[in-house]
């Protein structure tokens, strides 16, 4: 059985017994810890193959400064190529190249057929692989494209206009990646995070049990929030309550009074960038038992959240909700999540107007576990034409320093996050990404049979197995320090103190005219 | 309560093993034989079936097509020995147009019968040309129906195709003098067009399983006259008979129970449609002609001799034929669209369009930019298996001769063709209500050029980066 909005009681005092008291908060440290990949055969875009003819001789593992070859001591032979970290072609042009230097002629190099097969224009298979790097080593890599797709258009044809040098000196150490998410100056808490990214929600039953903690430990490190989506509030989820953002959508699965009031911001989710206007569904193989008993459902049955908001007709209905979350926990900060259809920006002052600290759009482009091909592909705007509309609308309303502009739906690298900033958000919020440094390479069958073969998004217990949650928090913590240290370096090199100061600052960007991905080199110097 | 309209689809398996987008590269003869091969484990059983024939030889010989894509045998094997890599006969399907992924979709929906679903989201690029450059909006608040997806059956995608009187005359004692409509009322804005090109022996073989499918989806279908012979009486309500070009009029009569015919532009069309409405006055006229820029103008004129009914067919990549890259057609369409609506006529006519029109989403697009109704002719043969091998002018007589078409679609039975056919156009129309529904628009006739329900690129790139343009 599934709550609707009458159903649900309001406690008479939420103030007094936050049900939060019982669970005592949980700690995770932010530090970079190397988290490689966790398959057996790593793969990277080349392929070393080393053959019989090999002496052992040792002098490729005495060459090569990226870690491919390995003879550890007291071995006689040397290890499988590690070719993940093979730099390819150029190597040839260095001193220290394994395949001209191998005194037997036993190595060879050639492209990785493999690394052709993941990805698309959106995701190519080097951001992917980058992406990868970022979780395996807290840092960019330098041999792959990880600032942008091959897409063609949005944020893979603007480009970081950067001053040949720096406006002002700004020390690294000092810029400010914070954000501030209640800009309303209402009474309720002023909720600061330390990086201008938040996790989207995902929820129980679209993925394992593993992803939701390990995304919520990363983001406790990082002193950010994840979001539970819509589907109840796992107890394992409890230790970091100050960090999850709890969401409210058409279904009400597992919305209860102890989980709004556990969270310091609760989301209502009007729609989903990557299909608007047509509410969630979980297929019935991902209703296993456990996820049955948190959504209050049968077991095997497919499940939909219905699309819209049934009680929802205007601004004053969207207020009245807002309200209700108000009046159950007064110290949460509420969120609204909305697609992006030609009117957005009157939808982003409406929810100004109902009483909402954050509007947050999620583009058409975005992630899901599973949508209609032809709403992922064509309805409502990408992201990158609904920031400038919304950003610019609320600033003419005068309500820009009020509310908190969040912004989602294909939002891969820290270069879009800055370029989405500069286009007029103040931050973002990430999935796919998070997903991809788990291990994810987009085959995009997340939603059917068992689910993710890769153990991401599934609640097959055999799958589920494949990732540990200790190994997917360092992934996501490395993967945000990485984005950090670009944010913190493209700042210092615009001379910014602070990413806020980036805001609206359409200067700092510059649009290709061609419309030719391929005519614009896609690593320049001076163009990182 | 009413009856809804509902297509009875079937999965209905491909005549032959699909084309697949992945193969392996296996390198066995470093096979360690391990206890605990990757093949064995893969969590959708595609080695299981690709080595079925070693097990039993009447299991069919396949290759791992199948394949999702996920990498977990190339990335779990013990010694590192598989690869995966893109088909190079996958890569080869199709054309600029109708990409490999295009052509794969349309497969699954034929098979299917069911809206394509997948988890992650888009895939491709950014924008493209033509119906790429154009988004469909959503409503935040505002659905149709108030039932979530139990209310799907109340979109109405039924268009009206045929002369409609602009008012109602009526005599001084009250009489009705305004004769009543010959509204043809399909329930699925698309019509079933004749192949893009040739098709040889296997063009007749089309023509009965157009009509079949015609009937099952209360549409139409478009079939020329030498071809009518094979058709059975009780289809031809469903069929339109398509003049030769140049001939001026019928050979013989019409079928009993047509209800429109199409005639194609030329030298010889005034008087086809001359001795058309003196034989047939009940038969609807419909004039077939290329999209072009005088489109309009020639529209009134056929107009003012009594034909309201035009089919727009561009070619297949859904341009303006000729030499040239053409405009696309959703330009051209809006431009038709427009001057029809400044001459005061666009009401009284009906204008379909074809050539391009492949994805459930450009069926609602061609109607944003102002089509009634549209027309599929080569999703039709791809969902027969086909992969769009040579396209245009492939052959001097055409597809389809026996061993030159891999999936000798001639030896396709009319049931199996008529229900794939049935399968994709009932995957469309779910599709299309999907889009309907997140727009909150309830019938599909009010979405005739609503631009204003559709974003359109060239206005949001002006919008969003007009300043930032750096050559």
């Amino acid at each position: 059985m599934t709550l609707s909005a009458s159903e649900i009681q309001i406690s008479p005092d939420p103030g007094e017994s936050s049900p939060q008291a019982d669970t005592p908060q949980v700690a995770v440290s932010r530090e970079v810890r190397p988290a490689p990949d966790r398959y057996r055969n790593p793969f990277g875009r080349y392929k070393v193959n080393r053959s019989a003819d090999c002496i052992a001789c040792g002098k490729c593992a005495q060459l090569c400064p990226e870690g491919v070859h390995v003879k550890p001591d007291g071995y006689s032979f040397i290890l499988r190529p590690r070719d993940q970290y093979c730099i390819g072609p150029v190597c040839a042009e260095t001193d220290h190249c394994c395949v001209a230097q191998c005194p037997a002629r036993a190595l060879s190099m050639a492209r990785n057929p493999s690394a052709d097969c993941v990805g698309d224009s959106r995701w190519p298979s080097e951001l992917i692989l980058a992406t990868w790097h970022e979780a395996a080593t807290g840092h960019a890599p330098t041999n792959l494209e990880y600032r942008r797709g091959a897409s063609g258009g949005g944020f893979d044809r603007l480009r970081v206009n950067f001053p040949d040098t720096p406006p002002a000196m700004v020390d690294p150490e000092q810029v400010d990646t914070s954000l501030e998410l209640n800009r309303r100056g209402d009474s309720r808490p002023r909720v600061r995070i330390d990086i201008p990214v938040y996790g989207g929600g995902m929820s129980f039953g679209s993925v394992s049990i593993r992803t939701i903690v390990g995304k919520a430990r990363a983001m406790t490190a990082w002193n950010s929030f994840t979001c539970t989506g819509e589907g109840g509030y796992p107890d394992r989820l409890k230790p970091y309550d100050d960090h999850v953002i709890t969401q409210v959508a058409t279904g009400l699965f597992g919305v209860r009074d102890d989980t709004i009031q556990r969270v310091r911001i609760v989301e209502f989710k009007y729609a989903q960038g990557a299909k608007p206007g047509l509410g969630g569904h979980l297929l019935g193989d991902k209703n296993t038992p456990a996820v049955a008993r948190m959504r209050e459902a049968v077991v095997g049955n497919a499940l939909f959240s219905p699309f819209p908001f049934h009680s929802v007709y205007s601004v004053e209905d969207h207020k009245k909700h807002l309200d209700w979350i108000k009046e159950v926990n007064p110290r949460t900060l509420v969120s609204v999540k909305v697609s992006t259809p030609t009117d957005v920006d009157m939808v982003a002052v409406g929810s100004y107007y109902a009483g909402a600290h954050i509007v947050h759009l999620d583009g058409s482009y975005g992630g899901t576990g599973a949508a209609p091909d032809i709403a992922k592909k064509n309805i409502a705007m990408p992201i990158e034409y609904a920031i400038p509309r919304v950003h610019k609308f609320l600033a003419a309303e005068g309500i820009r320093d009020k509310i908190t502009l969040i912004a989602s739906g294909g939002i891969r690298t820290p270069y879009d996050l800055l370029k989405a900033v500069a286009l007029g958000a103040d931050g973002v919020v990430i999935g796919t990404a998070e997903m991809i440094a788990l291990g994810c390479l987009r085959c995009a069958i997340c939603e059917s049979g068992r689910g993710c073969p890769r153990g991401i998004a599934s609640t097959d217990p055999e799958l589920m197995e494949q990732m540990e949650l200790d190994w997917a928090t360092q992934r996501l913590i490395n993967l945000l320090a990485a984005w950090r240290e670009e944010i913190v370096d493209v700042l210092v090199r615009l001379g910014l103190k602070s990413i806020a100061d980036l805001r609206g600052r359409t200067d700092c960007l510059y649009y290709l005219a061609d419309d030719d991905e391929q005519a614009a080199p896609a690593r320049k110097e001076g163009d990182r | 309560m009413p009856e809804r309209h509902h297509i009875h689809t079937a999965p209905t398996a491909a005549r032959f093993a699909r084309t697949g987008k992945y193969a392996t590269v296996d390198w066995r003869e470093d096979c360690s034989r391990c206890t605990n091969c990757v093949k064995l484990r893969c969590t959708y059983g595609v080695y299981d079936a690709a080595t079925a024939h070693d097990r039993d030889p009447s299991a069919p010989r396949q290759p791992v097509f199948e394949c999702k894509g996920c990498m977990s045998c190339v990335q779990n094997c013990t010694k590192g020995l598989l690869s995966l890599s893109v088909n190079p006969e996958y890569l080869a399907m199709g054309d600029e147009y109708w990409r490999p992924e295009v052509i794969e979709t349309t497969w699954n929906q034929a098979e299917t019968g069911r809206i394509p679903v997948s988890g992650a989201g888009y895939r491709g690029r950014f924008s493209g040309p033509g119906f790429d450059s154009i988004w469909t909006d959503m409503s935040e608040i505002v659905r149709p129906t108030r039932d979530g997806i139990h209310g799907r059956e109340y979109i109405s995608t039924a268009v009206d195709i045929g002369p409609k009187p602009m008012r109602l005359e009526f005599a001084a004692d009250g009489q009705l003098l305004t004769p009543e409509a010959q509204l043809i009322v399909t329930q699925l804005p698309v019509l079933l067009d004749v192949p893009p090109w040739p098709m040889g022996p296997g063009t007749e073989l089309l023509s009965r399983a157009r009509a079949a499918a015609a009937v099952a989806l209360t549409t139409l279908a478009v079939v020329p006259m030498a071809e009518l012979g094979g058709i059975p009486d009780d289809h031809m309500p469903a069929v339109v008979p398509l003049l030769d070009k140049g001939t001026a009029g019928p050979d013989g009569d019409l079928p009993a129970g047509v209800r429109m015919v199409e005639v194609p532009i030329g030298s010889a069309a005034s008087d086809a449609i001359r001795a058309v409405q003196s034989r047939r006055p009940d038969v609807t006229l419909c004039v077939r002609m290329p999209p072009a820029e005088d489109s309009a103008a020639r529209m009134l004129e056929f107009s003012a001799a009594g034909v309201k009914v035009f089919h727009t067919c561009a070619d297949t990549h859904g341009r303006e034929p000729g030499t040239g890259r053409g405009r696309h057609i959703t330009d051209a369409m809006r431009d038709l669209h427009r001057q029809l609506v400044e001459a005061g006529r666009r009401d009284e006519i009906t204008v379909i369009v074809s050539g391009g029109v492949g994805l459930a989403e450009h069926v609602a697009k061609a109607i944003i930019c102002g089509a009634d109704v549209t027309a599929a002719s080569t999703s039709l043969l791809i969902a027969l298996g086909c992969k769009v091998c040579g396209g245009p002018g492939h052959g001097v007589n055409g597809c389809g001769w026996g061993r030159s078409c891999a999936v000798v679609i001639d030896e396709a039975a009319v049931d199996y063709a008529a229900q794939r056919m049935t399968n994709l156009m009932g995957a469309w129309h779910s599709q299309l209500i999907e889009v309907l529904g997140a727009m909150g628009i309830r019938e599909v006739r009010r979405l005739r050029g609503e631009t204003g329900r559709a974003i359109f690129r060239e206005d949001m790139e002006r919008e969003a980066f007009g300043d930032l343009i750096r050559k």
